[in-house]
């Protein structure tokens, strides 16, 4: 079987000791800046890619992987700490985790977290390890039409899935459109939207954007709110350890949870969102004690967990074969590949097979990693939480700044940071979802590109992206995802009205 | 990897002491050379192979690369033209695609504005169809290039650039419309590649190196090469060999500031020549997997010249500029 030899191949090259470090250093950074209020793995990694820049692509990846599983487990600890979730995934970590810590068991809250990303991530990466690459023999056939399609269902349920309505996520998603028409266009070579600015020519950089929505926005806000009601940490009460009754509740909760995250975030529009609401309904379902839910039930953080670390395992999986970027984390990820000029596609798992490889044996690594390492630490980390507010954001807009200047010493690409940083803001103000906008920019150029090359192949008959059934039925599907949400609620109106 | 790096590093470290040491009185240059793209690329790795040979061969004492990306080069080229005015010790690696992107984009500056020092390497281009294509030969493509000029799908790099020059040639010479070419333009040799295998396009142009992997499997087939003569080691023949009067070779030369002249221009004109010359340069064409193209600075003065002119022509009648 070649995967299980790339696999071994992979991970000896990730158990090089040069790797090993790389890893650790990235589970710990990657945790330390997860943990920080409102910072979810997405900003984490986009954070810290600069530092990855330095290393070789094989080191700068390993590393990559342990940020990226340690942001996400440093996420879910300030959602249950602090009920400041890092990224919209671990809203419902946040329900019943908060719930559990305010009632002085955060230990075995963070530890069910914990095991359970664990085994969720383990089983999802076995996936990824066997899947993904008969995924590339159906990639190589996806025409022009295939992925308009493949977009088109991306942006709408991102945009549907995210923030208190529809519209606002499409509002987002337009804006973040609008910015990716800049620059070059990639068919004719002429300049859009770049009002004679030259440093605009090449576009909007992805994580400028990032940074600015999620980081500066996110500083401003607190900031904002910090005068009229300051926000105080809590300590972890009690032992921090599982009773035996939390791993019997807990086991099932993990597997099914992987159950749902895996494929649905393998799915090229299925989000990590979807499976973790869909794995505490299920809990809430199946609970022998559903009276505990909303008061701090451990199957609610112990699915939701599983099914989040699962299906990033999953947007692994069209991130990899088809360079397809479903979540806010993997688009900063293409971001960090395209640093190297590697283009996450069909083509990575032959043309780059060491480094998918060694990928997929450092997110095991990384894996065994987080739990080592973490579970000693919870104290430690909640203490991390007591940074007074102030000093902590200004550190964040310090190194936010730093960043993106790192990545492009220009003073247009400081403005345009501020500037992000300021519509942030008031997006986060006027309750508009953030991750639409950053989608929008890395799948509108591809989308806009797609379409057109699709028209080009055709000779302008718009009736090929419905000739190819695969595509047909994704465009398909996009549309029953957008007009569905109206349906059912004109219906359940409707039933209330008789009733 | 880090173990070959390592390895590199010290054969570089070892190779540039002696180097050094025995040019002590013959070179005192502190070069800077721009390329103006990101890190990785074409241009990139010429301007670092550059910086390597020159180091280890004694021809300059210390050399900096620098990037500055954007827009094709011409961000680059526009700073270039600015900070290098006059200066013995700064260099421009640049190339076609710069010549197409400086008239696409309607740049205020071009490659005739700064001073050739020496041509350097050429890459041949590849014309390919899909293996189970009826398309046999660059004949049977000209043929259906002929009879319907839009149904002829071409894939290939971006859009202005060498292969979509390449493409619009071929089109002229077979006789149809180079402003109907039908060119689908992808970001890269990769993303192309997809396409060529995912039997989406007629016809495919790409750098040769690109491609070789899918063209020695079989899963291309090549039809031509746009180099003026036969290559060693590459089966397809030129184009000029199939009685097409076209050649097209994606070049890269380096370049100094503007009004740089006298000592200061025979000083680089040396250097560059020296390094050129050595066996180390032979050595990092052959891993490359670069085409030597070397020519002194008068000869590339004129290429230039005529090369702009070309492009100037080709771009116009594909209707990217005016």
């Amino acid at each position: 079987m070649d995967s299980l030899f790339f696999l071994f191949q992979g991970f000896a090259t990730a158990i090089e000791p040069a790797n090993l470090i790389y890893a650790a250093v990235g589970v710990i950074i990657g945790t330390a800046v997860g943990v920080l209020p409102g910072i979810g793995p997405a900003l984490t990694v986009a954070l810290l890619l600069p530092v990855t820049f330095k290393l070789d692509p094989g080191g700068s990846i390993i590393m990559f992987a342990g940020i990226y599983y340690g942001g996400m487990y440093g996420g879910s600890t300030t959602a249950i700490l602090l009920n400041t979730p890092g990224e919209s995934a671990s809203v419902v970590t946040a329900l019943e985790g908060n719930q559990m810590a305010r009632s002085g068991r955060g230990g075995p809250a963070l530890a069910t977290a914990a095991i359970g990303s664990f085994v969720a991530a383990l089983i999802a990466t076995v996936g990824l390890a066997f899947l993904a690459p008969i995924l590339v023999k159906v990639a190589v056939k996806f025409g022009p039409w295939d992925y308009f399609g493949l977009m088109l269902i991306a942006f709408v349920t991102v945009s549907a899935t995210f923030g208190s309505s529809p519209l606002r996520g499409l509002t987002s998603l337009a804006f973040g459109l609008w910015l990716g028409l800049m620059g070059i266009d990639q068919l004719t070579g002429q300049a859009r939207l770049t009002f004679g600015v030259p440093e605009l020519l090449d576009g909007v950089e992805v994580t400028t954007l990032a940074v600015g929505l999620f980081a500066i926005g996110e500083a401003l806000l607190v900031a904002s709110r910090h005068l009229f009601k300051p926000e105080k940490p809590m300590p972890v009460k009690g032992s921090i350890w599982m009773t035996k009754e939390d791993w019997n509740r807990s086991w099932k909760p993990w597997l099914r949870g992987t159950v749902l995250g895996f494929p649905i975030g393998a799915l090229p529009a299925g989000g990590a969102e979807i499976p973790t609401f869909l794995s505490y309904n299920v809990e809430r379902k199946l609970s022998k004690k559903p009276e505990e839910f909303g008061h701090g039930a451990i199957e609610g953080v112990a699915g939701p967990e599983a099914a989040n670390n699962a299906s990033a395992a999953g947007t692994l999986v069209p991130l990899l074969t088809l360079g397809l970027p479903t979540s806010a984390t993997a688009a900063v990820m293409l971001a960090g590949f395209q640093q190297y000029n590697i283009q996450p596609g069909p083509l990575l798992f032959t043309q780059h097979a060491d480094l998918v490889w060694g990928l997929v044996a450092s997110l095991f690594i990384a894996n065994v990693m987080l739990l080592v390492l973490n579970l000693p630490l919870v104290g430690l980390w909640v203490r991390l939480l007591a940074i007074p507010l102030p000093w902590l954001y200004a550190g964040i807009l310090v190194f936010a700044s730093m960043g993106t200047i790192a990545a492009n010493p220009s003073v247009v690409e400081l403005l345009l940071l501020t500037g992000f940083g300021v519509v942030g803001f008031l997006m986060r103000k006027f309750d508009y979802p953030i991750a639409p906008a950053v989608v929008g920019l890395i799948l509108g150029p591809l989308a806009d590109s797609a379409l057109r090359r699709s028209m080009q192949m055709s000779l302008g008959d718009p009736m090929i992206l419905l000739q190819h059934p695969s595509s047909a039925i994704m465009i398909g599907v996009a549309v029953v995802a957008l007009v569905a949400p109206f349906i059912f609620r004109g219906l359940s109106k409707f039933q209330q009205d008789e009733d | 990897m880090r173990k070959l790096l390592k390895i590199c590093f010290a054969a570089t470290m070892a190779i540039s002491a002696v180097g050094v040491v025995s040019n002590v009185n013959a070179q005192s240059l502190e070069l800077n050379i721009m390329a103006p793209a990101g890190a990785g690329g074409g241009w990139d790795s010429a301007a670092r192979s550059l910086q390597e040979v020159m180091m280890a061969t004694g021809a300059a004492k210390s050399v900096q690369v620098v990037n500055v990306p954007g827009a094709g080069g011409t961000v680059g080229l526009a700073q270039f033209i600015g900070s290098a005015k006059g200066s013995p010790n700064q260099l421009l690696v640049a190339g076609i695609t710069l010549v197409g992107a400086s008239i696409s984009n309607n740049s205020p500056v071009d490659l005739t504005k700064v001073t050739p020092v020496a041509r350097l390497t050429g890459d041949p281009l590849v014309i390919v169809v899909p293996k189970d294509s009826p398309i046999k030969t660059i004949a049977d493509l000209q043929a259906q290039i002929k009879s319907d000029v839009a149904k002829t799908i071409w894939v290939g790099g971006s859009a202005g650039g060498a292969d979509h020059i390449l493409a619009a040639l071929v089109t002229k010479e077979s006789g149809a419309d180079p402003a109907q070419v039908n060119y689908v333009a992808y970001s890269g040799g990769g993303e192309s590649l997809a396409a060529m295998l995912g039997g989406q396009a007629t016809a495919g142009v790409s750098g040769y190196g690109e491609w070789q992997g899918q063209i020695e499997s079989g899963d291309l087939r090549a039809l031509a090469i746009s180099y003026p003569e036969p290559i060693e080691g590459i089966e397809a023949k030129p184009l000029k060999a199939q009685g097409l009067n076209i050649e097209l070779v994606n070049w890269r030369g380096v370049f100094a500031g503007p009004r740089v002249e006298g000592a200061d221009l025979d000083a680089l004109k040396a250097a560059v020549e020296k390094t050129v010359k050595s066996e180390q340069w032979q050595a990092v064409l052959k891993t490359r997997g670069w085409a030597d193209y070397y020519a002194p600075s008068d000869e590339f003065q004129a290429f230039i010249g005529s090369e702009t002119e070309r492009v100037h022509e080709v771009l116009k009648s594909i209707g990217l500029a005016n």
